[in-house]
């Protein structure tokens, strides 16, 4: 029994690192251009940028996984009836029409990477701030352009000050993966919860916290070799 | 023909403004040192004429062409000013060192970026790199830095990172090097041994412009001085004119605090 439970929870547990890389591979990039919107010279986009932030830190991550999941599908539904019933019609309508529920698995990607994506990029932009202007223009008065400034001074020195709250904020990651189960995307917790329902067993549940503690372990010590690496220089 | 000609600066930050028509001109080879008291405007100016701010009025030239002018925006792009800015070497108060390049690489980033724009670099790649390197090196030497190549920034003493800031804004062999008081953020031991560095380009014949509050040193070091005043320029000369000679009230003033101070 044992063997089995370490083996389906093994499974489970694919799904969870699925999504955890799948979600970090695409919200840090994302982040990062999300933190240059936040960070904009031009008001409207930063203004934008800066409300599409505060909606997406300001919910749960559990209701944009349903909003996301069910949204498009309710919408696609409410345009078809509309259109049926006479009440609206033209181009728009019937492209919304169009609109059908996303794969389940994408969805939740889909949510999780925008989720991540926004609180990476205040992280960003916290540290692009912390770096102080005499950087930027001694760069600047060497002849660099912009680009250069940004990616051989600027980005190193974020990337050491990010570090610590990035490492924070990568291990919440790692347990939100648990409201996959919101919209049956079937990640460890989901597969330790059959054993109650089919044999009675609760111990499977709480023995998915060896997987989660493992796993977090791993990324602490990572974060902290990382950190050792970049301890060469002070900022 | 003189090496830089500044004419007329404007500059306003807000309401305040802070230079009310700047104008001067150096020679190759001079010495030029801008005194005067706090807020009168001496970093504005010098960051105005090097495109760290932009003037509100006024012409800079140097050699002749004219890189700056307030009113005609048509010659402003990013790239040329990046270009005009390679006339000029700029060493700060603060130093500025990259802290994540050892001293070696704090020297050659910019111009090993720069080689890149070589049409000839992919052919000569290496050739091109190495000479960078040799004349980091030369130059590293020259501040008295050769032992601390591989040195991080935040390894050196203050007088240290700012010799080797004065070593990477030479590396570009700029027409004209700036300095923004170098020794106000070093205790006086280590102010010494800059001043010794500054006064042995002087004599090498780099073209410098120095604001500093070091009367005496400025006295010795440079062929003219200028004395600022409230965003205008009140006095300028040879040094036994300006220092030893004032004929301007502030002036007098000025270095009638700074003596008794010392
Ligand atoms: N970015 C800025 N925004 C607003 N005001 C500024 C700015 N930079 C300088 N000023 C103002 O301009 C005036 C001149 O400043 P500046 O730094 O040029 O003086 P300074 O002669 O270099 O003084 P110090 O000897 O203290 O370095 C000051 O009143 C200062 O407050
Ligand atoms: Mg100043």
């Amino acid at each position: 029994m044992f063997l089995q439970v370490t083996m389906s929870l093994l499974e489970g547990f694919k799904t969870t690192f699925n999504i955890f890389i799948l979600t970090l591979l695409f919200a840090l990039p994302l982040g990062l251009i999300i933190s240059f919107g936040s960070m904009c010279k031009v008001k409207f986009i930063k203004w934008f940028v800066k409300t599409f932030i505060w909606i997406i830190r300001g919910t749960p991550l559990m209701l944009q996984l349903i909003v996301v999941y069910y949204g498009p599908g309710l919408i696609g539904t409410w345009a078809q009836e509309a259109i049926k019933t006479g009440v609206a019609s033209g181009a728009i309508m019937e492209w919304l029409a169009s609109w059908h529920v996303f794969e389940r698995f994408f969805a939740l990607i889909l949510a999780f990477v925008i989720n991540y994506a926004c609180y990476f990029s205040e992280i960003f932009r916290g540290g692009i701030e912390s770096i102080p202007r005499g950087q930027y223009e001694a760069g600047q008065v060497l002849g660099m352009t912009k680009v250069q400034v940004f990616f051989k001074v600027v980005l190193m020195q974020v990337v050491k000050r990010i570090i610590p709250p990035m490492s924070n904020e990568i291990i919440t990651l790692v347990k939100d993966t648990s409201l996959a189960r919101i919209i049956m995307v079937y990640e460890i917790i989901w597969n330790a919860q059959k054993y109650i329902k089919s044999e009675g067993l609760l111990w499977p549940l709480f023995y998915t916290a060896v997987y989660y503690l493992l796993f977090c372990g791993i990324l602490t010590l990572l974060f902290g070799y990382i950190e050792k690496k970049l301890d060469y220089y002070k900022i | 023909m003189s090496i830089l000609k500044v004419e007329n600066i404007y500059k306003r930050f807000g309401k305040i403004e802070v230079l009310k028509g700047v104008s001067f001109e150096m020679n190759k080879g001079e010495v030029l040192s801008i005194l005067g008291s706090s807020g009168s405007g001496k970093t504005t100016l010098l960051r105005c004429i090097n495109f760290l701010e932009k003037a509100d009025g006024g012409v800079i030239s140097v050699d002749g062409d004219v890189i700056f002018d307030a009113s005609d925006k048509s010659k402003m792009t990013a790239a040329d000013i990046r270009r005009s800015q390679l006339n000029f070497g700029m060493v700060f108060q603060s130093f500025n060192l990259f802290p994540q390049y050892n001293v070696l690489e704090n020297v050659t980033l910019a111009p090993k970026l720069l080689a890149k724009e070589d049409p000839n670099y992919h052919a000569n790649k290496k050739a091109i790199l190495a000479e960078i390197d040799e004349h980091a090196k030369e130059l590293l030497a020259r501040v008295g830095l050769s032992e601390k190549l591989d040195s991080y920034p935040c390894q050196l003493s203050g007088g240290q990172q700012q010799r080797v800031s004065i070593a990477r804004a030479l590396a570009l062999k700029p027409k004209i090097l700036f300095f923004d008081e170098p020794t106000s953020a070093l205790d006086p031991e280590l102010t010494g041994e800059i001043l010794k560095v500054i006064r042995s380009l002087a004599q090498q014949n780099i073209t410098m412009v120095i604001v500093t509050h070091e009367i005496g040193f400025a006295k010795n070091v440079s062929d003219r001085i200028i004395f600022m005043d409230n965003g205008v320029i009140a006095e300028q000369g040879t040094p036994a004119e300006v220092i030893d000679n004032p004929k301007n009230e502030r002036t007098k003033a000025f270095l009638n605090l700074i003596s008794q101070k010392e």
